[in-house]
């Protein structure tokens, strides 16, 4: 536990130093990611206490939204003002892109070498 | 009040400890009520929890900013959690790789078609160039959203809050319309929930399925390089 949050902690602070010492637009925690990703290729296994660290931190993953969230109290003047195009936008928007990412994932695949049956029957006019 | 009544306020209020417990003790609470009345999805515990927390904080008169003070030591975390995602991803790296392609082309697809509809919607229903603008990113990982809003003239503490209304919209929701799609396949599931709802997306696939948590993961961290790097472009050629 310690250990695997000592080893979470250091690819973040070296994902936050890549990403400051190079000028990349994307945020350290993504390339401490892709570090650890790295790791466990070299590695060719997952460490049983990492697996039980990250599981544990992953099941609870929407706790750690929820105090950003709470800024919502800090923004209700504009969201009351404009709440008919927020909201339409919001809820518009994300169910426009859940299910066109996740049908033309599914129509890609199929069509691929690799199709296992297991994608479904994509329904092309309902993902506009 | 009672003097001594008035000191222990004074104390809760301002300590770190009341707004950290807080946020646990609502959380919980949500995961009690989405788990009593049988997981349905519009009972999503995020929204509960946030719902509850700024109930209190408004009742008290505590602002944000006191609060946040004890709770950004759960907001830390998502530094580490993200970083934990690469154990999914790595138990499905052959999966991965074998979709390469279409991961791709779903990506470059899901990705601007979120940002584009979000900023069509509000735009033909009359919302402000600073709300515009503030929409634009709102399907990725807060830091990186937060970063492009910045960049293109937003305000990052509103898209911060489009953010996480877009994870809960998903979490609500996705489900729904992934039926009504008909896409079954668990990649294909957990990689729109992750692309277009970014951490709150891929919390709810990780509760579905191992699979499409490990897509919903990479769908997530995709996206994220996807629009940091394409939106601020794509702004220059619009308003640039």
């Amino acid at each position: 536990m310690l250990g695997t949050l000592t080893l979470l902690l250091s690819c973040q602070l070296a994902g936050e130093l890549t990403a400051r010492l190079l000028h990349l637009p994307v945020p350290g925690p993504v390339l401490g990611m892709v570090l650890l990703f790295v790791g466990l290729l070299v590695r060719g296994t997952v460490p049983g206490p990492l697996q039980e660290t990250a599981g544990g931190i992953l099941r609870h993953l929407s706790l750690l939204f929820v105090p950003a969230g709470v800024g919502v109290m800090a923004h209700l003047n504009r969201l009351g003002e404009e709440a008919l195009p927020i909201a339409a936008a919001l809820l518009g928007s994300t169910l426009i892109g859940v299910a066109l990412t996740a049908w033309v994932m599914s129509v890609m695949s199929r069509r691929g070498p690799d199709a296992e049956g297991s994608g479904g029957a994509g329904n092309g006019k309902n993902a506009r | 009040m009672s003097p001594d009544f008035h000191e222990i306020w004074v104390y809760l209020s301002a300590s770190p400890l009341a707004g950290l417990t807080l946020t646990l003790v609502a959380y919980q609470a949500g995961m009690w009520v989405f788990e009593r009345f049988g997981r349905r999805p519009a009972l999503n515990p995020v929204m509960i929890a946030v719902l509850l927390i700024a109930g209190i904080l408004m009742v008290t008169g505590i602002d944000y900013r006191t609060y946040f003070d004890g709770a950004q030591f759960v907001h830390f975390l998502l530094g580490p959690a993200t970083v934990a995602l690469a154990v999914p991803l790595y138990r499905q790296f052959q999966q991965v790789r074998r979709s390469a392609v279409a991961l791709l082309v779903a990506l470059l697809t899901g990705s601007a078609a979120s940002a584009l509809s979000a900023v069509a919607i509000a735009w033909a229903l009359g919302a402000s160039e600073r709300t515009l603008l503030s929409l634009a990113p709102k399907s990725v990982t807060s830091p990186i959203a937060m970063g492009v809003s910045e960049q293109i003239g937003g305000l990052p503490s509103l898209t911060a809050v489009f953010v996480i209304l877009t994870g809960i919209v998903a979490a609500s929701f996705g489900t729904w319309v992934l039926n009504l799609v008909r896409v079954k396949d668990w990649r294909a599931r957990g990689f729109g929930l992750g692309v277009a709802a970014h951490g709150i997306g891929t919390a709810s696939a990780l509760q579905a399925n191992e699979v499409a948590g490990a897509f919903a993961g990479l769908g997530m961290g995709l996206n994220g390089l996807a629009t940091a790097i394409l939106l601020p472009v794509l702004y220059r050629l619009f308003f640039g």
